[in-house]
């Protein structure tokens, strides 16, 4: 027994004692005694030794300190993760020890703060996407997208995917990773070389009665606005394929929401709710669909139900479906997931019950303007190409530099010196669009930061 | 002195029941005149066909309201923070305040994954000793921290294990995956979910792998055994070594389920015993917490062989600058966009540097000696028993059975369960694993003292006795929750089922009201 205390751990000696005896042993190594002589550890593990509060936070200060953040330095990425304003309600809510110390909410009865919670924030996504279900999250888009991808097969018995061309290639690549295993095919559809709009006779060669889904987002990977969602969900629809959409859920403030053109699954990230970056995780899988029993039956993860007491007298909350998940269907569940994101689906919660109807659609409009003028403001530097596809944008865009013979990497250590963290280089994901860089610009983006950006890189292009 | 236990009961309404037309909750900055000038309104901007023409309806509160409305709810809430939550197989120990401090630093909060590597050393830095230090303690070669939680981290193994059989030719032939029939529920759903057929061994007479049967079950088409040790009844798999050599020498992957690693820190490692693959619950371990469901994190350390199949990117270090690599020819590919839930691992960080090895290993040795102390308190009721070995020590959680009073008294292992929350403990798992009938899964672990564990010994003879002479009123429990016994059934039929706000409203013959 190491002769030890800590502040995690209350028993210590008199009581170690007595507890031992009760058991009746004299060493808690005799609770060890089935653990083979072979395996035992007979060193101390290589760990640093232990430390005192101040020390741990003095230490793990000084090495988050190193970074150099959105507060350091103005960074225009986006991508998959967002810079977005927190509002200091959702961190005092979430801090609150009853929900951040509690377990996934088996017991009903004791839980019904969290389960409420959960349900409010599926009923505002609901709202947001115009689908009459959600579930109370996946660990990310992504993950969304390749359980979307397996429901629709499972839904349809078929195994094809229809994707867009221009996809994140890590969301691309984690769709694989969910559908390959068990013999999904993916297949790409082009875009229009001028627009970047879904190639809509491309479409039509590759959907067959084999597709089992259409999968489309919207914005698009690169910031721009797919217009021809009705005309691609009657493709999907016609051919017996689901209708799989994509969002980035900060669009819907303006953006038609995919309820409204015949979405049957809706996916996306709910990390701009209310939840911050933390070097890319956690963030949260938005997953929806229309309330049909046959899709529901099939949908992944946990989903909160509201019902009453057994006596009747009154409204309360529980999980629902429960026959469809691992811990009950084993081998047979619609995922194995298990652990989720609730706690960041509770900032998103509070984060849209703040925001209200009005306050969303503000949020949408100001990223969006922002957005644009940083378009306006940049497309107006000579020889940069911006933004690469002539489409309406929402919060990202392209900045293609070719004319003026920079690489993006240049540009961007050229940005660093002067404290701006410039787009993400897609010069390599999509080698066709040339030296081209992602930006993004959000609410957090002021009009000064977008003109010094603008400023900044007028002088690069200038100088070079 | 006993404490006595009502949760609050707010019968607060649906968010969309409160405020009025005109509150917010929430103002941002205004949009500069000269943007407008440039850019015009946003409905010049966006064609019709893809406007949205009514706004979503989201309630409409002032921040006060949204404030109080959640703070109520969390009130009828309950967490470790507020007490005995002896949750099996979920190790629902104390999540260290200074962890969440740490986590909220804007070097963390406000650091952009497709950051420069020169902006972000100090993050890298971290993940990288964290992979080094989670390598040590579960005695495997390399680890990958991106899977979101324990599942996640499962099926990153079930991969590694398919990509390895291919690698070897093996791919078509290695189909099979076994899992004993204690398994957690995860086990079998993450093989599936990896292309494997399953295959389930039962258990022997002593709760443990069946030898004979593990030994009938493989064969050249097994790719792998999934395999908790300690089990899910708490105790340990004796046969390790044997079992082990059975799987290997059929060609097989031995994969460790790191749900029940917290009984063994610096005591035994899951590498040394022969499992090529282990996946650890960060969010049980290592005392971060689980946010009412998560997010969590399933890190996933691999014995050399296996270490180049790892998803990318690797964090790698060439003794003074920390980068990406996304070099790994054989890596499965990409099972998170980023690096995975890095506020999380942040937090398992400090909590190692907090404990340090020795620390690591008193957690250990304690939630042991809780897990015995309270399996000896609790042995001598009547009604309870307990199944298997009774003179075996447990690890970290012991499995009772309530069906002997179940068969006198009519109350089951739900009646109990919900009694406890009577008293302010959360229940224990109930009815798993599947191999004890009208089971209760008791883990303790380290954070709870001796006056505790007594208090629930006392109150589970309490509720047994109360069983015997007044099994009506365990019946109706609970009583001092928020609310009584929640209909489960009407939560899941069809025709009464209300998934989300929007179709209670449709099923209420409500329509659309004019946003």
């Amino acid at each position: 027994m190491a002769p030890y205390s800590h502040p995690y751990i209350p028993n210590s000696l008199p009581e170690i004692d007595e507890m031992m005896r009760e058991i009746g042993i004299k060493t808690i190594d005799e609770l060890y005694i089935d653990v083979p002589d072979i395996y035992r550890l007979k060193k101390t593990l290589n760990l640093p030794e232990s430390h005192s509060e101040l020390e741990v936070k003095q230490h793990v200060e000084k090495l988050l300190s190193k970074n150099k953040t959105c507060k350091d330095i103005s960074v225009f990425l986006g991508a998959g993760c967002w810079p977005h304003y927190v509002p200091a309600v959702v961190k005092a809510i979430i801090q609150r020890g009853e929900l951040l110390t509690s377990y996934t909410p088996y017991q009903p009865e004791i839980s019904q703060g969290m389960l409420q919670i959960l349900f409010e924030y599926q009923s505002m996504i609901c709202e947001l996407t115009e689908m009459e279900v959600a579930n109370c999250s996946m660990y990310d888009w992504a993950s969304a997208l390749g359980e979307a991808a397996r429901m629709a097969v499972r839904v349809t018995h078929r195994n094809k995917i229809l994707i867009p061309k221009i996809i994140h290639p890590d969301r691309k690549a984690i769709l694989r990773t969910y559908t390959e295993p068990v013999g999904i095919t993916i297949q790409e559809v082009n875009y229009e070389t001028g627009t970047g709009q879904i190639d809509l006779q491309d479409l039509r060669a590759k959907i067959s009665e084999k597709a089992a889904a259409v999968y489309i987002e919207n914005p698009s990977y690169l910031g721009f606005i797919e217009t021809n969602m009705e005309e691609i969900e009657k493709e999907a629809h016609e051919k017996g394929a689901l209708f799989i959409v994509g969002v980035d859920p900060t669009s819907l403030g303006v953006l038609k929401p995919p309820g409204e053109y015949g979405a049957d699954i809706v996916v996306g990230e709910g990390q701009p709710l209310g939840n911050p970056m933390n070097y890319g995780g956690p963030l949260l899988g938005i997953f929806a669909c229309r309330g049909d029993l046959h899709l529901i039956r099939q949908l992944p993860g946990r989903v909160i139900g509201m019902t009453t007491t057994v006596d009747g007298s009154q409204k309360a909350f529980c999980m629902a479906l429960q026959t469809r998940e691992q811990h009950i269907r084993r081998e047979k569940a619609t995922s194995n997931i298990c652990s989720n994101e609730s706690l960041c689906a509770v900032a998103a919660a509070v984060y849209l019950a703040l925001l209200g109807p009005e306050g969303f659609r503000e949020l949408s409009e100001i990223i969006m303007l922002r957005a644009n003028y940083a378009i306006q403001l940049l497309s107006e530097i000579e020889g940069l190409h911006v933004p690469v596809f002539d489409s309406i944008h929402f919060k990202e865009f392209t900045v293609n530099f070719d004319s003026v013979n920079l690489t993006v990497n240049k540009v961007h250590r050229r940005l660093l010196e002067h404290g701006i963290h410039g787009g993400k280089d897609i010069s390599k994901e999509f080698p066709e669009l040339g030296e081209t860089a992602l930006y993004c610009i959000t609410e957090v983006h002021s009009k000064e930061e977008i003109d010094r950006l603008a400023t900044i890189l007028e002088k690069i292009v200038r100088e070079k | 002195m006993t404490r006595r236990f009502k949760q609050a009961s707010w019968n607060e309404p649906v968010v969309f029941e409160l405020g009025n037309a005109k509150r917010r909750g929430f103002t941002f900055p205004k949009v500069d005149g000269e943007i407008y000038r440039k850019v015009g309104e946003v409905n010049q901007l966006l064609p019709a066909k893809i406007r949205r023409k009514n706004l979503p309806r989201l309630p409409r509160l002032s921040e006060v309201e949204v404030v109080r409305h959640y703070t109520r709810l969390s009130q009828m809430n309950y967490g470790v923070d507020l007490g005995f939550y002896p949750l099996g197989s979920c190790t629902m120990k104390y999540n260290p305040k200074l962890n969440e401090t740490l986590a909220e630093h804007p070097g963390i909060t406000m650091l952009h994954p497709n950051q420069d590597e020169e902006t972000v050393q100090g993050i890298l830095e971290i993940l990288y000793t964290l992979e080094r230090w989670l390598a040590e303690i579960t005695g495997t070669h390399e680890v990958c921290l991106q899977p979101a939680a324990g599942a996640h981290g499962e099926f990153l193994g079930a991969l590694i294990m398919r990509a390895y059989h291919q690698l070897n030719g093996d791919g078509e032939k290695r189909s099979e995956l076994i899992v004993p029939d204690s398994a957690h529920g995860t086990n079998p759903a993450s093989g599936t979910m990896a292309g494997f057929k399953i295959v389930v061994i039962p258990s022997d007479n002593e709760g443990c792998v069946d030898l004979n049967a593990l030994k009938e079950a493989v064969s050249e088409r097994t790719a792998g055994f999934m395999l908790t040790n300690p089990n899910t009844l708490g105790i340990f798999e004796k046969n390790i070594k044997e079992i082990a050599d059975t799987v290997h020498s059929a060609g097989g992957i031995l994969y460790y389920d790191g749900a029940n690693l917290n009984p063994i820190l610096g005591k035994v490692r899951p590498g040394d015993m022969g499992f090529d693959i282990v996946h650890i619950n960060i969010h049980k371990t290592f005392g971060t917490p689980h946010g009412g469901g998560g997010p969590g994190a399933g890190p996933v350390g691999v014995s050399k062989q296996l270490a180049k199949f790892l998803p990318v990117p690797r964090v790698v270090f060439d003794g003074k600058r920390y980068r990406l690599d996304y070099n790994r020819p054989h890596s499965i590919g990409k099972i998170q966009c980023f690096y995975g839930n890095v506020a999380v691992l942040l937090k398992a960080y400090a909590y190692i540097l907090s404990l340090g090895a020795k620390g690591l290993e008193k957690t250990a040795e304690i939630s042991v000696l809780n897990a015995n102390y309270l399996m000896k308190k609790l042995r001598n009721i009547t009604g309870l028993s307990l199944p298997y070995d009774e003179n075996k020590p447990r690890k970290h959680e012991c499995v009772f059975s309530v069906e002997k009073l179940e068969k006198q008294t009519g109350i089951s292992a739900l009646h109990v369960a919900k009694r406890l929350l009577d008293y302010g403990f959360h229940a224990p798992t109930i009815y798993f694993p599947l191999i004890v009938k009208e089971a209760l899964m008791i883990e303790p672990t380290e954070s709870f003292e001796k006056e505790t564990l007594d208090e629930f010994a006392e109150i589970l003879k309490e509720i047994v006795k109360e069983a015997y002479e007044n099994p009506e009123k365990l019946r109706n429990a609970p009583k001092n929750t928020a609310v009584p016994r929640v209909d489960e059934v009407k939560a899941s039929h069809p025709r009464t089922m209300m998934l989300s706000w929007k179709m209670y409203k449709r099923k209420n013959g409500e329509t659309r009201n004019n946003y």
